[in-house]
């Protein structure tokens, strides 16, 4: 489907969804490429003007956020659908779970951990399955990786917009904390013959989603994972386990995995076909288009915010590669014409995040704020304009290009998509 | 016990027997904290290579109706397709009863549901990357057994699973005519299923991108 499609069917889809829910059919949206609006703030809560002068609340079950801050995902689709992550409220390089962003093609399974497996067969020795508990024994490690949807940036692609916010223009992004076991050491287990190349993984969902990967991947740093940030996995994050491929595209990831078919040849799904391949301007079109490539995004200022007053402030942000780590970031105040080097607030690792800061002294003129990433694999982010001569306008994915926002001498912050 | 469990966990207990001798070197690599890739870490844990000769012991030799049942997945060369037969007449009825509601009546798509039918029949008939245009099963699809895997993977939206084989032959021949691959007489098994090439099969390239950026 391409991006013009999705925007009629924006268009359309109020309407729509109300004759759907009226006639019984199955209500479903592309939740995608599409830059839906954010989502009404509550009224402010009301404090005690001393809370030093009376006891506080009672302790809790469950820790609650302030009800002065109140981020959220937009969640667009029912039960296909998107929602995605609201990177202008957060801060560090981890998602809270709860706002890690979401993709699925047919609603998020309910699946008892006590009766889920993972099966492995194919061109294997001994064909095995493996219970929660069964992946729990076996030697663990925990890494940081990001995901991103290889839809992610779309919204500020084709058709740069002024009131676009970092949680439509990259949402699809988040990062946290995986733990499980090596895909090698299940490998072993089942004894890969010599002759398998390719893995199907499949999950235990709706549209049973699966994906072609080649083998090398499961020697390399693919991952079982079944917890995120401490503890185990969110629902619509595949729980109770799903495959973690370090840098690869989001869809590639397969949530709620059930199971995982070794092969001499890429089976050829739908997803892998149809949907999450790039069309070229020569008329071909790249098939299995796994890396992400680095990237990097301003979530401080952005828009809709508008800078008070003149003076220091930091310019922050986020920047990945899915090919190795990030090197540098590279912030510009004047639209590209100069560059600085940021600050990389952490230490990189290899197909994670980095959070960046640039100390800016704001004159209140004019400025248009870019970032610009590299990695260790050589890669230096592209403006838009050279990805569209590479890659057409329509493309539908791998978005990675330069963006950032304009500071107009009132101090109003609006997205700046075209470099 | 069937006869292939039986020799699969004679096969196990031998390997078990050898088992576990990886363990203490996984162990101490398990406090390695970067991202680092572990490849290294599991070829050391390997006598002789990736994915033979060590075992933990763990897990259960897969129940092989379990792995059957979930083992219908039909691949780039139809290998696996089952039995049965559907005709193009059939597909129609079946595609009315149960796709139409969300693709639209002529496969068309709906304002929320991709289109599966249009052809074009100009030579940019792939130029997706500069113009905006519709993909669909005719135009873009390299392979015709991708249908029959997902429809009898994925669909109807609302009961997957639900169809016969015989009703997903049907559909995949109806799509396939109404995209002008197939004639509208066609009845389609797994042999004729194998034999179609799609208009887009060679259009597909290998990723090409430079790790550098050099092809962006």
């Amino acid at each position: 489907m391409t991006d013009l499609s999705r925007r009629d069917l924006i268009a359309g889809a109020a309407g729509f969804l109300g004759g759907a829910a009226l006639a019984g059919l199955p209500l479903a949206v592309e939740g995608q490429g599409v830059a839906p609006a954010a989502p009404a703030l509550p009224p402010r809560p009301v404090a005690p003007l001393d809370a030093t002068t009376m006891p506080g609340a009672p302790t809790s079950a469950l820790g609650e956020r302030s009800p002065y801050y109140a981020p959220g995902r937009i969640p667009v689709g029912t039960p296909v659908g998107s929602s995605r992550t609201p990177l202008q409220d957060l801060t560090g390089t981890i998602t809270p779970s709860d706002l890690h962003f979401e993709r699925h093609h047919a609603g998020v399974p309910m699946l008892d951990p006590e009766r889920h497996t993972l099966s492995i067969h194919g061109l294997v020795d001994r064909p095995m399955s493996f219970t929660v508990e069964d992946i729990k024994r076996f030697p663990q490690i925990t890494r940081t990786y990001f995901i991103e949807c290889s839809g992610n940036g779309g919204a500020g692609y084709r058709d740069p917009k002024p009131d676009t916010t970092p949680q439509p223009l990259a949402g699809l992004f988040s990062t946290s904390e995986w733990t499980g076991v090596p895909l090698a050491t299940l490998f072993r287990e089942v004894g890969v013959k010599p002759d398998a190349t390719w893995f199907l993984a499949e999950g235990g969902d709706a549209c049973k989603l699966a994906r072609s990967i080649p083998i090398v991947k499961a020697w390399d740093d693919a991952m079982i994972v079944w917890a995120q940030n401490g503890e185990p996995l969110r629902p619509g994050q595949g729980y109770p386990m799903r495959l973690l491929l370090p840098g690869f595209e989001g869809n590639s990831n397969v949530k709620w995995l059930r199971r995982l078919e070794l092969g001499t040849k890429p089976w050829m799904t739908r997803w892998e076909t149809s949907k999450y391949t790039d069309p070229m301007p020569d008329g071909t079109a790249r098939i299995f288009t796994f890396e992400i490539d680095a990237k990097s995004v301003i979530t401080s200022p952005c828009y809709p915010q508008t800078i008070a007053a003149k003076g220091w402030r930091s310019i922050s942000g986020l920047a990945w590669s899915g090919r190795g780590r990030i090197t540098r970031v590279e912030v510009s105040i004047d639209g590209g014409s100069t560059w600085h080097d940021a600050e990389l607030m952490n230490t990189p690792q290899p197909k994670s995040t980095v959070r960046f800061q640039y100390m800016w002294n704001w004159s209140g003129a004019e400025s248009i704020l870019l970032s610009r990433a590299s990695d260790d694999a050589g890669y230096v982010q592209p403006t838009r304009r050279a990805m569209i001569a590479e890659r057409g306008l329509y493309t539908d994915y791998h978005f990675n290009q330069i963006v950032g926002w304009k500071v107009d001498p009132t101090g109003a912050v609006t997205f700046h998509g075209e470099t | 016990m069937p006869r292939r469990a039986m020799i699969q966990a004679v096969i196990y207990a031998v390997v078990v027997t050898g088992g576990l001798v990886g363990c203490s070197r996984a162990d101490a690599s398990r406090t390695d904290g970067t991202n680092a890739s572990f490849a290294v870490y599991d070829a050391g844990a390997v006598a002789g290579g990736p994915g033979r000769g060590t075992s933990y012991a763990i897990g259960h030799i897969a129940n092989d109706s379990l792995v059957n049942a979930m083992n219908v997945d039909v691949g780039q060369d139809g290998g696996e397709l089952p039995a049965g037969r559907g005709s193009v007449a059939d597909g129609a009825v079946v595609y009315a009863a149960q796709c139409a509601q969300c693709h639209g009546a002529k496969g068309e798509g709906l304002p929320t549901f991709p289109k599966l039918v249009g052809r074009d029949s100009s030579a940019r008939e792939f130029q997706f990357a500069t113009e905006a245009k519709g993909k669909t099963i005719g135009n873009y699809w390299p392979y015709a057994t991708t249908i029959f895997d997902y429809v009898k993977r994925a669909m109807p939206l609302a009961a997957p699973g639900s169809l016969s084989d015989d009703q997903v032959y049907a559909i995949t021949a109806y799509l396939l005519a109404a995209n002008a691959i197939i004639a509208d007489t066609v009845t389609l098994d797994a042999a004729s299923l194998r034999s179609i090439r799609m208009p887009a099969r060679d259009k597909f390239i290998v990723d090409n991108r430079a790790p550098n950026g050099s092809t962006p």
